[in-house]
């Protein structure tokens, strides 16, 4: 069963002015989001990743074709709020989404706009910090914790309003390692434990490495759409557009190239260090 | 004589009072001209607090810290100068812009270092072409360029000053694949060029092995190691106990050497994996 | 650094002033203010500052801590102290110099307002160390709740608040992140006229606003997507309801107004000004 729908969608964003009329963002993209799945999108800065994401949630709004969200329309403004809560979104910088200044009240926030009953919102609240292993954090003022740690309160408060699909937009971009792991391994998580639906946009190979799906954008296009191990097996094509291949994929490839018989097909150190050992007993 | 040269130089927040933390302490380290040096570290170890000791954004609370063979803190009146031999790059510098066109925000440095008009010129278009920038572009507003444009022009904004050191804060960071090339790329090219030492502050390990000629590891409020990148990436379990992520060939590497093949360590490209691993495989064949 | 930055001067504890509901707080506090004023002689202010250690007892505050927040106004209450001191030309001369002279009633009078401001800060402070910025806010909410009627915009002054309060570090962080990178490029801040001054202020004041406004533009909209609508609609997790406690405190304040009163009333002889 799919989730979203993405119907030969178009988007561009406005220009200036009517003389000023800006190319397509978005060209033409047709594609499905199955539910329970983890899939990444890879494209380099200004590929349209970030405005497919955004059109997943009707934060912006197809010019052309059509983004279905458990078939209802994001173009029709009834279906809004509906969407949202099943569609939730987790940006980029974490200081620009974190409302409150503590962090429990912060989680809080959306099931309170929805309407849910105090005690019902309590529970929804621990749950979900507890998900994100931020529980003991949960009196703490936003401003003083870590960036990875922001960012997994964020995802407490998308968790709390029990929506199907988390689409996280580039969440680890301003992370550093530490910070990454942490969100990545909850995120993981939280599709294997719970079902939901994740949409990683990412320019980190290695993270998109974990995914059951890869999309490459280039140009507002799908240029490649598979599995991880089918997509890193074209370093080329993703050298191409900007992008590269993780280090594993990389050394058996070059070994590849320089004459040795190796499975090339890896995408982890460990299936790296697999494919060299059984090189050698060949 | 080293260019940079730190001794014993402790840092302390809300010194004197009972909150007093020191974010760095008691560092000694001196850096040769022309290196091109990776600083590795958690964050919080420090390396924030240490490269603003650098141009005198910050004094330190105890030791000295010695420019070019000046004690920078012997005149106080001179620290301005001091900013103008060590430019600092600080992360995601595209927010800093502000002037109403790329050029004048280019110029901004030169302009406070009190330069004729025409030498300001001379810098500004130097500088756009040490990152690549369109001449074209110079003319616009800074707020009109796209992300990658924004960064380049900021970069330029310090390499405009021609500062001997050029220190730079993850300057790769929120960039893809190909954006961080092109900047590593243009900070070699600036090197080359002028000659000048230059440090990396960053959390990429890819970038370090990529470029660096040396790397400095910070861990707690202390320089644990200064070495060439073979010897530091030869200990990457330290480095991995400390919370910091070595690159993946160095851990395949690490892990093929365990498991019996004699790989040498420290090695850290998927270029010195592939010819270290090349005769070992080859003789397997045959 | 910023990041150990506590907004406001809430002092943490479990302390019953801790417990109260901040509704009951932020009322008694403005009561226990306007009684203090409604105080006309040494006995019944005496009566409010006794009611004002037993707070700050019950709240298990320092008392260090709270003559910290009093350094600030030091300046203030001795200017209105002097002044009445000047002022007051009734009572027994103590000290004339010229047409300037100093009397009994003036002595009283500048040490009763002094007292009086004293207490006012401190009956103040005692509501801001025991209370969150958060909870203030939230409170001030519930409590302006009928102005709606009015059409004030309850919740969205509220909703700012919070947002400010939320935003302050933040915003603290990136001016001394812009002003260093300024710096690092040889701006100089501290030196020059005031029209140069403020001319050195544009290279930090544009970054900061172009950065609040990509901030705003963002949280709006993940505030959206969290399904933010305004006000209306919207359920609270944390309740308020009082408690036992709190209406102790309530008769507790009535009682000191009556007290008051009858001091007042008592002591009439005694009553200044």
């Amino acid at each position: 069963m799919n989730i979203i729908e993405y119907k030969d969608v178009t988007f561009r964003y406005e220009g200036e002015d009517e003389n000023h009329v800006l190319p397509l963002t978005i060209d033409g993209v047709t594609l499905n989001i199955e539910k329970g799945s983890f899939v990444a999108v890879l494209g380099r800065n200004g590929s349209g990743k970030s405005t497919f994401a955004k059109l997943a949630n009707a934060i912006h709004l197809p010019e052309s074709g059509q983004v279905l969200v458990e078939g209802l329309d994001t173009k029709e403004e009834k279906n809004t709020d509906l969407i949202r809560r099943k569609v939730g979104m987790v940006f980029q910088n974490p200081d620009n989404q974190i409302v409150a200044t503590i962090v429990e009240d912060d989680v809080a926030f959306g099931p309170e706009n929805l309407g849910v009953a105090p005690d019902e919102i309590r529970r929804r609240v621990d749950d979900s910090l507890k998900a994100v292993g931020m529980y003991d954090f949960r009196l703490a003022e936003p401003h003083k914790l870590s960036g990875g740690q922001k960012q997994r309160v964020a995802i407490a408060g998308i968790l709390a309003m029990q929506t199907d699909c988390i689409v996280l937009d580039e969440p680890t971009a301003m992370l550093d390692p530490i910070g990454r792991r942490e969100v990545l391994s909850t995120v993981l998580r939280l599709n294997r434990e719970r079902g939901i639906t994740v949409l990683l946009i990412t320019h980190f190979m290695d993270e998109a490495a974990q995914a059951q799906r890869v999309i490459v954008l280039e140009k507002g296009k799908v240029l490649m759409d598979g599995t991880p191990r089918g997509v890193f097996a074209q370093p080329q094509a993703l050298r191409r557009c900007g992008l590269d291949v993780p280090q594993a994929t990389g050394l058996a490839k070059a070994l590849a190239d320089s004459g040795i018989k190796i499975k090339t097909d890896v995408l982890n150190e460990e299936e790296c260090i697999e494919a060299i050992l059984a090189a050698r007993k060949e | 004589m080293p260019i940079i040269r730190l001794e014993n130089v402790t840092h302390n927040y809300g010194d004197k009072t009972p909150l007093c933390v020191s974010a760095i302490k008691n560092i000694n380290v001196a850096i040769e001209q022309g290196e091109l040096v990776g600083i590795i570290g958690h964050t919080g170890s420090g390396k924030s607090t240490l490269v603003q000791h650098l141009n005198g954004l910050l004094a330190p609370t105890e030791g000295k810290v010695w420019i070019d063979g000046e004690d920078i803190w012997k005149n106080k009146k001179n620290i301005k100068n001091i900013r103008f031999k060590v430019g600092l790059c600080f992360q995601y510098p595209e927010y800093q812009l502000f002037e109403e066109t790329v050029y004048q925000d280019i110029a901004f440095g030169p302009k406070n270092m009190k330069l004729s008009e025409e030498e300001i010129k001379q810098r500004v278009l130097e500088a756009a072409d040490f990152v690549g920038l369109d001449r074209a572009l110079l003319a616009k507003s800074p707020f009109d360029l796209s992300g990658g444009e924004k960064r380049r022009a900021a970069i330029a904004g310090v390499m405009a000053m021609k500062p001997k050191i050029l220190v730079l804060d993850e300057p790769t960071a929120g960039l893809d694949p190909q954006g961080r090339d092109s900047i590593l790329e243009m900070i070699l090219h600036y090197k080359k060029v002028t000659g000048a030492t230059v440090l990396l502050v960053t959390h990429s390990m890819e970038d370090v092995a990529r470029v660096a000629t040396r790397v400095l590891v910070m861990n707690r409020a202390q320089v644990v190691m200064y070495d060439t990148v073979k010897n530091v990436f030869a200990h990457s379990e330290e480095l991995e106990n400390m919370g910091l992520a070595v690159p993946q060939i160095t851990r395949i590497c690490r892990e093929l050497n365990r498991r019996g093949l004699a790989l040498e360590e420290g090695i850290y490209t998927v270029g010195d994996a592939c010819a270290a691993l090349l005769p070992l495989l080859k003789k397997g064949v045959g | 650094m910023v990041r150990d930055l506590t907004i406001g001067q809430y002092y943490p504890g479990h302390s019953l002033l801790h417990k109260t509901d901040p509704r009951v707080k932020i009322v008694l506090t403005l009561v226990f203010i306007f009684i203090i004023f409604f105080c006309q002689n040494f006995f019944s202010l005496g009566l409010m500052v006794a009611a004002l250690f037993a707070g700050v007892a019950l709240s298990r505050v320092p008392l260090k801590m709270l003559l910290k927040s009093m350094k600030a106004i030091t300046f203030i209450i001795l200017i209105t102290a002097l002044l009445n001191l000047a002022y007051t030309t009734s009572g027994n001369v103590l000290f004339s110099f010229k047409f300037f002279k100093i009397t009994d009633e003036g002595v009283y009078t500048a040490v009763f307002v002094a007292v009086r401001i004293l207490a006012l800060i401190a009956g103040s402070a005692l509501l801001t160390y025991t209370t969150t910025p958060t909870m203030l806010t939230d409170a001030i909410e519930r409590l302006l709740k009928p102005l709606k009627l009015f059409h004030v915009p309850v919740h969205t002054l509220a909703m700012m608040m919070t947002l400010a309060l939320r935003f302050i570090p933040t915003l603290i962080e990136e001016i001394d992140k812009i002003m260093n990178a300024q710096k690092a490029r040889g701006a100089d801040l501290e030196s020059g006229g005031l029209m140069q001054r403020a001319k050195a202020l544009v290279p930090i004041l544009i970054p900061l606003f172009v950065s609040s406004f990509r901030r705003a533009y963002e949280l709006a909209f993940a505030m959206e997507c969290r399904c933010y609508t305004g006000g209306e609609g919207r359920t609270r997790m944390k309740q308020m309801k009082l408690k036992g406690l709190d209406s102790i405190l309530i008769i507790g304040c009535a009682l000191l107004l009556g007290g008051v009163i009858a001091l007042n009333l008592l002591f009439k002889a005694y009553n200044l000004g």
